[in-house]
């Protein structure tokens, strides 16, 4: 390939990306705090330790850790039942 | 009080050395047991604090060995900076060396991965550019320029699933992870890091850039780590990670 010819092959690309962006559906909504309903540990926050943030949500549903949420699904989002279900048992799936 | 620091310091983290001499109570008796109190609470915060900051490691390896661990680590690492969110920094390296768990391999990277969460949620803000001015410029100085990105990007590279491991951690509906090598790159779009799992040659191409080479050399150097490199797929990453803030060109 010439020089030429690839400058525009990555110009093509990066109009693609560009195109993909505008019109893909991640910018359509916006993202509010929603409250109460991250999963205990889980709250979105990753400010890490010595902060008054991420993991202080001791208890699921915590009324006061909140989590990112599309604009308009806070109020009517669904808690799935059975929730804690697989965070164990990893280190009996990897080969070492 | 006669105690120096060092002294001080040293007692607090070894249980098996003695309060240190010249420590009294207010009745002017020696103050073991007040001391052992204080010991007490630096351990446990300090393990508390590690616990935050390592949640994944902290399920893979169980509550139980997560605390015996990181006793052991906080006493070869205790803390050098009062900034309490990057401490643990070592914890990488320590997995690696530690040898009761020195077989699984992905904990180290998962550990890394952890810790570049927290870079960059820490890091400055930046806005990023608008990439309509990239694709306005023309073809070859395109090639030549190069691309800024946010302080927040981090790019950890790994030999083990570690965003699978990650995500598997995080939402309990996702893929169980398969062993495979995986490319974590962590952006901060909003408030909080996200975390991508990137394709072939993506890794070689945004660490190319971030080494401030030109976009024709960044994709020149993913070309020849992955042929079947794909350029749309990697900057358009980037771009919803809001991740190019800038551009520079030699004159």
């Amino acid at each position: 390939m010439s020089k030429h010819v690839k400058s525009l092959a990555v110009a093509g690309a990066l109009a693609a990306a560009l195109t993909a962006h505008t019109t893909g559906p991640a910018q359509a909504q916006e993202q509010v705090k929603c409250f109460g309903v991250s999963l205990a540990g889980q709250n979105d926050c990753a400010a890490g330790p010595g902060t008054t943030c991420a993991g202080t949500s001791k208890v699921d549903y915590q009324g006061n850790a909140w989590k990112m949420v599309p604009a308009g699904t806070c109020e009517t989002m669904e808690l799935p039942e059975g929730r804690m279900g697989s965070l164990e048992a990893l280190d009996r799936d990897l080969p070492a | 009080m006669n105690v120096n620091q060092a002294t001080f310091t040293t007692a607090v983290l070894d249980p098996e050395t003695a309060a240190p001499a010249g420590l009294t109570d207010p009745e002017g008796r020696p103050a073991g047991k007040r001391f052992s109190v204080y010991r007490n609470n630096v351990v446990v915060s300090l393990t508390s604090a590690l616990e935050t900051a390592f949640p994944v490691i902290h399920a893979l390896v169980g509550e139980e060995f997560f605390k015996a661990m990181a006793g052991v680590f906080l006493r070869a690492h205790p803390p050098s900076s009062p900034l309490m969110m990057f401490y643990g920094t070592e914890m990488a390296d320590f997995l690696a060396d530690f040898e009761p768990v020195k077989h699984l391999g992905y904990l180290p990277d998962t550990a890394r991965l952890e810790l570049a969460l927290r870079e960059s949620y820490h890091a400055a803000d930046a806005a990023p550019m608008d990439p309509e001015t990239l694709v306005n410029l023309p073809p070859d100085r395109l090639m030549e320029t190069r691309l800024r990105l946010s302080p927040a990007v981090r790019l950890v590279r790994s030999a083990y699933p570690i965003t699978s491991i990650w995500r598997a951690h995080h939402d309990p509906a996702a893929e169980k992870p398969q062993m495979r090598a995986e490319d974590a790159l962590i952006m901060r779009p909003e408030y909080d890091p996200t975390v991508h799992r990137l394709p072939p040659g993506g890794a070689a191409f945004i660490g190319a850039l971030m080494n401030g080479n030109k976009l024709g050399g960044a994709v020149a150097a993913a070309e020849e780590a992955a042929e079947d490199f794909d350029l749309t797929q990697t900057l358009g990453l980037l771009i919803g990670g809001q991740a190019i803030i800038g551009t520079e060109e030699e004159v």
